[in-house]
């Protein structure tokens, strides 16, 4: 069966979606990627609809269901790359995706990420610790 | 009216959903939509499209690019054999619901079109039709 393929940088995960998404494999997506987040303790997922001409109920509901799970699984997720036409479609359709977390660019997003991770790292101490060394 | 060209698309499959989408866009740019206004009328047939084949069990969308007196538009007609809606002005609330969705399809595709009309009767099936104007 057709996969989207999911590349881990660091602690985070980065899904490119290509291709004119269907039911199965938005469906095939979301099991994979919590079984990565949980497989590395990803701390973030980065979803890139850059090449995606319409986001509608269904994928922006998959998008949404995505970002609640990895939230449970303590990642956070950005969407990078929204076109415009489907910002301003999505809104008209009632779609605000209020509980995802978006950013411009894949750069823009890594680096949300990216500070989500400093952060963890400091609260827990981590940076005295290693400064000790 | 004139109609332009037409087609007629089966929608059985989740790949024809995809399919449908793909002719509709075609449709959209021959009428010579902005990007804006190929993406609404896209997106308004890939959710009643799926509203077809989830809660009409499959059915048919009728593709027409039509004109009328100059001015250009994409009309879609879905029909299907479901089981009918039994409370049209609910079934268009958002956020409402029998199938486990958003309950955004039919209030969404509605607001993403120019023009709208729903027929449905109970145990019989279901008739909407969207157009969009360029």
């Amino acid at each position: 069966m057709e996969r989207i393929p999911i590349l881990k940088m660091g602690a985070a995960l980065l899904v490119t979606i290509q291709v004119d998404m269907h039911d199965r494999l938005a469906m095939a997506l979301e099991e994979d990627l919590t079984a990565k987040i949980a497989g590395n303790a990803s701390k973030g997922v980065l979803i890139d609809i850059s090449a995606l001409e319409i986001v509608d109920s269904f994928i922006g509901r998959m998008l949404d269901n995505i970002a609640a799970v990895s939230r449970m699984l303590d990642a956070e997720t950005v969407v990078v790359g929204m076109r415009p036409a489907v910002a301003i479609t999505l809104v008209e359709l009632g779609l605000a995706l209020t509980g995802v977390k978006t950013a411009l660019n894949v750069e823009r997003g890594m680096a949300l990420i990216q500070r989500r991770i400093d952060a963890d790292v400091v609260d827990r101490g981590e940076l005295d610790d290693r400064s000790a060394e | 009216m004139t109609v332009v060209r037409s087609e007629v698309v089966q929608i059985l499959t989740g790949d024809d959903v995809v399919r449908v989408r793909q002719d509709v866009r075609a449709r959209a740019v021959e009428a010579g939509f902005s990007l804006v206004d190929q993406t609404k009328i896209v997106t308004a047939a890939s959710e009643l499209a799926r509203n077809t084949l989830d809660y009409g069990g499959g059915g048919t969308v009728l593709i027409e690019r039509v004109d009328v007196g100059g001015r250009k538009a994409v009309r879609l007609t879905f029909e299907d054999q479901g089981p009918g809606i039994a409370d049209i002005e609910k079934a268009l609330t958002d956020g409402y619901t029998t199938g486990g969705g958003l309950g955004l399809g039919l209030g969404g595709a509605k607001r993403l079109a120019n023009e709208f009309s729903i027929a449905s009767n109970l145990g019989q099936g279901t008739r909407v039709s969207i157009t969009r104007w360029k």
